[in-house]
């Protein structure tokens, strides 16, 4: 005797066409909200002009070495809005969308990737993860926060991000499985941008979705075209309620494409062809949301290039807070190391002081 | 014979054994085509294949993992952790099966793989890129923790690491990655493993280090040169098992010694050397044992992280002291 004792399916969802042109039978009412639209649309702008611009300061040795979120705008802008505040962000190190809606700084972006831990000491929601460079580890660290909301009983949610790369790690599977074993409210976003520096997604498994992780452990499991802002949040916002409302932990895997090198410190032309860059360009999120702005007659050039000229000014204030940070000086490195400070550090700390005179 | 930096000596050596070892591969992340974010496996996977130089997952734990059934079923795997802040999924492999292999299985089954990772800070990397944890690797048993500190040792030493039939893990100080170019031959010729290098000698002051700290070593031994104090300057090179021979010979002719390490002090490596020198050096010394370390204080972004380095003015001061003494 043989039977099917399970079967399962990934749905890819998809609003806008990469056109900007609306399909589909069923459309949304977020499709139709404008205002938020809008504002969503700005803030991506925001997100892109302000990458260029840590970019460009990298370029001319007034940043470390910085990590690009060029082309995830769309995608990390959903998470953000698909969340509330009291719910939980464990990022990866690139998720600057999503944080920038959730309320840090971009001065603190800046102070971060310019070697200042200060950054990390977020503006925004003080209970949100800092950028995690270890790949994957943030995942297990959002579990064990929605393992608090639920030991807790407390309505809210844990959301972190792993890329395509970072999926094959155990720690990602790991989560999963804690995800279901608790019924955790937890959503795993596996942002797959077809890229790990220069590892293609083909080569972290042939298996056809990456969503398909979840399914492993009967989480619910969906891809999503992350550069189409209106299913993207639809797709997280249902997320993040199944999870708030006791309905269980999802892997929401985001279609999206790295559109520059990994960092400032690689260069992607060793390893992919300007052909599948350029391919690429033509689905980027931002035109997108433009495209389709315009056509519902929202959006125009006079409207852009307010917009840009207020996104430079806003980017060009945050720079000159972060070029006027005075170092951090000698003694943070010892002071956040405990709650309180040992002698034997003590005594580092004063040789140190001293050494510096 | 064009100099060659040590990034280049390494790359050297790994393609000099992958021509002669049919068994060796190569495995890690980006190492392929993108010949590793440092370029020290550059042009090797041209050269042997995608079969011998193998792209990975992002899996360390894979990696890691594999490498130990790979060793222990007769190939010769060098793995790379791409930097020392994501070796530690692979711990686990290297304390509870690569160091114990042979001795649990009572020399059925060894376990010839080298991990290799870069490490060390000073090239304004961000965080989690900068770590100096050999402590961890030599306390664990069964395991060489080699760390070469110019091209030429480079080259030799990575040869001997994997041509050594235990579990070798081979650190690259990434800040002299680049620094001190010399001529290297490709001849295949290694150097011993276990063993110290002297690489100045002096009657006053015995200078120890390994790594990138060599550099600042050097440059302070010539400081002091100027002062009229001859230092002698001891690459310890293999950090476990230690070579205490040359050291304590070395402090028996001087008296004096100054450990100098850019990882945390407490527990660190030099904290060993102190303690074997207490142990069997004691009746030579003149003075007190010194040791010019990091803090033991999580690594600084890079804006503080040249604070947190042992300087050269750090080893001169430090010297001073030892001489304020005797
Ligand atoms: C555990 C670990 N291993 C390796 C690295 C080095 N590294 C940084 S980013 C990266 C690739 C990540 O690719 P992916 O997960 O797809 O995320 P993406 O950078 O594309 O957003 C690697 C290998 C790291 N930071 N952490
Ligand atoms: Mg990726």
């Amino acid at each position: 005797m043989s039977a099917t004792v399970a079967s399962f399916s990934v749905e890819y969802h998809q609003f806008l066409d990469r056109d900007g042109r609306l399909f589909g039978d069923d459309v949304p009412e977020l499709a139709k909200d404008f205002e938020k639209l809008i504002s969503i649309y700005k803030l991506m702008v925001q997100t892109r002009t302000f990458d260029f611009k840590a970019i460009a300061l990298q370029r001319t040795g007034k940043l470390g070495t910085y990590a690009s979120c060029l082309g995830h705008e769309a995608a990390q802008i959903a998470i953000g809005s698909a969340m509330r505040d009291e719910d939980c962000f464990a990022p990866m190190y690139r998720d600057y969308g999503t944080q920038l809606y959730r309320g840090v700084t971009m001065t603190e972006i800046l102070l971060y990737w310019g070697g200042d831990e200060r950054g990390n000491d977020y503006s925004g929601p003080r209970h949100d993860f800092a950028w995690c460079v270890p790949i994957a580890t943030q995942c297990l660290h959002a579990a064990g926060a929605a393992m608090v909301y639920k030991l807790r009983d407390e309505k809210r949610v844990a959301v972190t991000v792993v890329g395509d790369g970072g999926s094959s790690k155990g720690d990602v599977l790991e989560a999963i499985n804690a995800a279901s074993a608790y019924n955790l409210p937890l959503v795993i976003v596996i942002m797959n941008n077809q890229w790990a520096i220069s590892v293609p997604r083909s080569k972290q498994n042939s298996a056809k979705t990456l969503a398909q992780k979840g399914l492993g452990a009967g989480l619910h499991s969906v891809q999503v075209d992350g550069n189409d802002y209106i299913a993207s949040h639809l797709v997280m916002e249902e997320a993040i309620e199944r999870a708030r409302n006791g309905d269980g932990a999802s892997v929401v895997e985001m279609i999206t494409y790295r559109l520059t090198d990994h960092t400032t410190a690689d260069d992607a032309s060793r390893y992919r062809e300007d052909a599948e860059v350029e391919e690429a360009w033509k689905s980027e999120p931002i035109a997108r949301l433009r495209k389709y702005l315009e056509s519902e007659g929202q959006w125009d050039d006079e409207k852009q290039s307010e917009l840009e000229k207020e996104a430079a000014e806003m980017i060009d204030v945050a720079v000159k807070e972060y070029l006027n940070t005075p170092s951090p000086g000698i003694a943070s490195m010892f002071d956040y190391m405990y709650a309180e400070l040992p002698h034997d550090l003590q005594a580092q700390k004063e040789f140190a002081l001293k050494e510096a005179e | 014979m064009p100099k060659v930096a040590m990034v280049e000596a390494l790359s050297m050596a790994m393609g000099s054994e992958l021509r002669a070892d049919k068994d060796m591969v190569l495995m890690g992340e980006d190492i392929g085509i993108n010949g590793g974010v440092f370029r020290a496996t550059s042009s090797l996977q041209k050269e042997f294949g995608d079969l011998r130089v193998i792209d990975t997952p992002l899996a360390e734990t894979m990696i890691c993992g594999m490498a130990v059934g790979m060793a222990a079923q007769g190939m010769r795997p060098v793995i790379e952790a791409q930097f020392m802040g994501f070796v530690y999924a692979m711990v686990d492999h290297m304390i509870s099966h690569a160091g114990r292999m042979r001795h649990r299985t009572r020399g059925r089954l060894s376990c010839p793989m080298v991990l290799r990772m870069p490490f060390g800070g000073g090239i304004h990397a961000p965080e989690h890129h900068s770590e100096s944890t050999e402590a961890m690797f030599a306390h664990m048993p069964g395991i060489r923790v080699v760390i070469p500190s110019s091209p030429s040792r480079a080259y030799g030493l990575l040869l001997a690491a994997i041509r050594d039939p235990d579990p070798v893990v081979f650190m690259e100080p990434k800040r002299i990655y680049r620094w001190g170019k010399e001529e290297v031959e490709d001849d295949g010729e290694e150097l011993p493993l276990d063993v110290c290098f002297v690489l100045r000698e002096g009657t006053d002051v015995t200078l120890v280090s390994w790594g990138a700290m060599i550099k600042e070593t050097l440059e302070a031994a010539d400081k002091l040169a100027e002062q009229g104090i001859s230092a002698e300057v001891i690459d310890v090179a293999t950090i476990s098992p230690l070579d205490m021979d040359t050291i304590i010979e070395s402090v028996e002719k001087t008296g004096r010694c100054v450990i100098i390490a850019e990882a945390a002090r407490h527990c660190g490596v030099a904290a060993e050397i102190a303690a074997n020198l207490a142990d069997s050096g004691i009746y030579n010394l003149l003075a007190p044992v010194k040791r010019v370390t990091g803090y033991d204080t999580v690594m600084p972004l890079y804006r503080m992280e040249m604070k947190y380095l042992p300087s050269v003015e750090r080893i001169l001061n430090t010297v001073k002291k030892v001489f304020a003494v005797s």
